[in-house]
């Protein structure tokens, strides 16, 4: 018989897997312990959660409660002298605690951008991922879609809705996942019609599975840790727009005690008491920050080579 | 459900084409294929890269991108239209009776999972049994495809295992539903030289010990020789031989079938230094109307009369060539 392979030793290829090690999951704990982006951004969000759920509880007072006669006290880091106890961040222009305005405030800003990210990202990654899988006609259509939204710019869109609803945190919500989808669709498309072209998906078809079940099973678990990304950074995007939209006067309507709305509060004695801008505008810096590593250090862990 | 059908072949693939429009025109990629895999029977498809073959068992699969057109006189698995099944009965037969092994095991695992859940996902998804059989059975898999270690491996993820373990895993998996045919599109081309002969040597004992129809798609001649009931021959999208491997491999009656067969080299015959065989020239391309005999343009043989159609020949044996080349001719020259 012609043709005769070069014969191999069979055992070579089982002895050299007997000699692995048994599945390392040693690795496993060290690996999100050393990522101190993670694990600061994390109990950095976890306390702003917490805050915001305990406010409560936490809060020395009423947000809304209003004293004329206790109106602008400094907290005590800007004038110990003036600061009195009962209001350790101060009060604003109505008297209102500044502390407790804070703690109810984190509950609008996580509120608003969690939804806000959800309502986008559900009608964003379901187009992307349509437009990618099928190609053709939907991602025509998708792409015509998403160049649609691009050319609404959103203050206008916002400024519109609100002249027409009036503004309120379901609308805040609504016309934000309405309006951020757009990333989540341009990102998932261009993922997942990288994960479409591979055999996987192929062999997937080849056991049978249906079309849901290989986007469910097969691409979405793939795209993960893209989405992680995006999700965060449009939630952070979300509670940006949010405090934009309320510093306009667009969003959600005093006397609810929103960041954005804060700050366009304390605009009015800028000069006078700049405390009273910087203490709402840290607060939305850092709850971004947070968001945003966050993300980043979850889609380090997602990344399918990095599960071990 | 078997062996009510007339021919008593597994797998019946009659006149098969598959057609993929470009933008120079239309590629005539498989041209009047005929094939027949019996329970029991291993075939192997063989021909050069780009003559179809991966196209013939993607037709079959019914797993052809979207812009390729397949026709078919007949197309059926265990006496059953593939042709006229609707998509969910198409999909409940993929997987469960017939299933296919792919050529880079590297790239058709699923990386987001790991290798137990994608086993038990077949056996539990067409509905053979709970998750607790599916472990079972895929331990049991595991360990009959040669893994040490089966139970700890299925909690691994395809990056932990190397490509002739993860090709294991394929056939493992392609196995679940103890499937009436396998198709196999060249298994062995992206591994490594050595372990390629043992994936062959336990595909050969699957097939015989589940008394399964296996069609082995390869460009590897040497393969053919060793694990082929019967060889088809696929030159530019048409099967320009077929019988049984060892009527080809002895007689064979297309001038292609014999290029390939001196192609392959002989330790024990050659002197260092030989030059090894090749065949002359290129393939043609298939874009348009395809007249003749395609292989004429490289034979040594060729005639004024394969520029008409060649109509396929028989011999004894169920053999089949397609070349006006009287016999004995090939024998002389070689």
């Amino acid at each position: 018989m012609p043709g005769s392979t070069p014969v191999s030793a069979p055992g070579e290829e089982l002895a050299a897997q007997a000699a692995l090690p048994a599945p390392a999951r040693r690795r496993r704990r060290p690996r999100w312990l050393r990522n101190i982006g993670l694990i600061g951004s994390a109990l950095v969000l976890a306390a702003i959660v917490l805050a915001a759920l305990a406010a409560p509880w936490l809060a020395p007072h009423d947000p809304y409660f209003q004293s004329l006669n206790d109106r602008l006290l400094p907290p005590y880091f800007v004038d110990a002298e003036r600061a009195v106890p009962a209001h350790p961040l101060g009060t604003d222009n109505l008297g209102r605690d500044y502390l407790s305005r804070l703690l109810y405030g984190a509950r609008i800003s996580l509120l608003i951008g969690f939804f806000a990210m959800v309502v986008s990202g559900l009608i964003g990654t379901l187009m992307g991922v349509l437009a990618g899988y099928f190609g053709g006609r939907t991602d025509t259509a998708v792409s015509f879609l998403v160049t649609t939204r691009l050319s609404l710019p959103i203050i206008m869109v916002a400024l519109a809705v609100v002249s027409v609803f009036g503004g309120s945190l379901e609308v805040v919500v609504l016309v934000l996942g309405f309006l951020l989808w757009d990333r989540f669709a341009v990102v998932m498309r261009s993922a997942t019609h990288q994960v479409r072209g591979r055999e996987y998906i192929l062999a997937a078809q080849a056991i049978g599975c249906s079309v849901p079940r290989i986007l469910w099973q097969e691409v979405l678990p793939n795209v993960l840790s893209s989405l992680v990304v995006i999700a965060s950074y449009e939630m952070a995007q979300a509670i940006l727009l949010e405090a934009a939209l309320s510093f306009l006067g667009l969003g959600v309507q005093p006397p609810l005690p929103s960041w954005g709305l804060m700050v366009s509060e304390a605009k009015e004695v800028m000069l006078f008491e700049p405390w009273m801008i910087m203490l709402p505008g840290a607060a939305i810096c850092v709850l971004v920050l947070a968001i945003n590593l966050l993300g980043d250090g979850i889609r380090d862990l997602t990344v399918p080579e990095g599960r071990a | 459900m078997s062996g009510a059908h007339k021919s008593g072949a597994l797998l019946e693939v009659s006149g098969l084409s598959v057609d993929i429009p470009t933008e120079a025109g239309v590629l005539h990629a498989v041209r009047d294929v005929s094939l027949a895999v019996r329970r029991g029977e291993t075939l192997c498809v063989v021909g050069e890269s780009g003559c179809g073959k991966s196209l013939t068992s993607l037709a079959i699969m019914g797993l052809l991108p979207p812009s390729a057109q397949r026709r078919a006189h007949r197309l059926a698995l265990a006496g059953e239209d593939l042709q006229a099944a609707p998509a969910r009965r198409l999909r409940a037969l993929r997987g469960d009776r017939m299933a296919m092994i792919f050529q880079d095991p590297m790239t058709c695992l699923n990386p987001a999972w790991t290798i137990g859940n994608q086993l038990e996902e077949i056996f539990t998804w067409h509905g053979k049994g709970n998750r607790r059989a599916a472990h079972d059975r895929a331990v049991a898999l595991l360990e009959r495809v040669g893994m040490a270690n089966a139970a700890g491996r299925l909690s691994q993820y395809p990056h932990q295992l190397s490509g002739g373990l993860r090709q294991r895993v394929m056939i493992a998996m392609a196995l679940m539903c103890s499937p009436d045919l396998v198709l196999a599109d060249e298994p062995t081309t992206a591994l490594d030289a050595t372990i390629q002969l043992g994936i062959l040597q336990l595909l050969a004992e699957l097939q015989a010990e589940l008394h399964m129809g296996l069609m082995l798609v390869t460009h590897d001649l040497g393969v053919v020789a060793r694990i082929a009931d019967r060889v088809a021959v696929m030159y530019a999208g048409e099967v320009v031989e077929e019988g049984p491997a060892r009527t080809v491999f002895t007689a064979p009656r297309h001038p292609y079938t014999r290029g390939l067969i001196d192609c392959i080299p002989q330790p024990d015959r050659m002197v260092p230094g030989q030059r090894l065989g090749t065949i002359p020239g290129m393939v043609p391309s298939l874009v348009g109307e395809v007249q003749g005999c395609a292989f004429r343009t490289r034979c040594a043989f060729a005639r004024p009369e394969c520029a008409a159609d060649v109509a396929p020949r028989h011999g004894p044996d169920a053999h089949m060539w397609r070349c006006v080349l009287p016999p004995g001719m090939l024998e002389r020259a070689a």
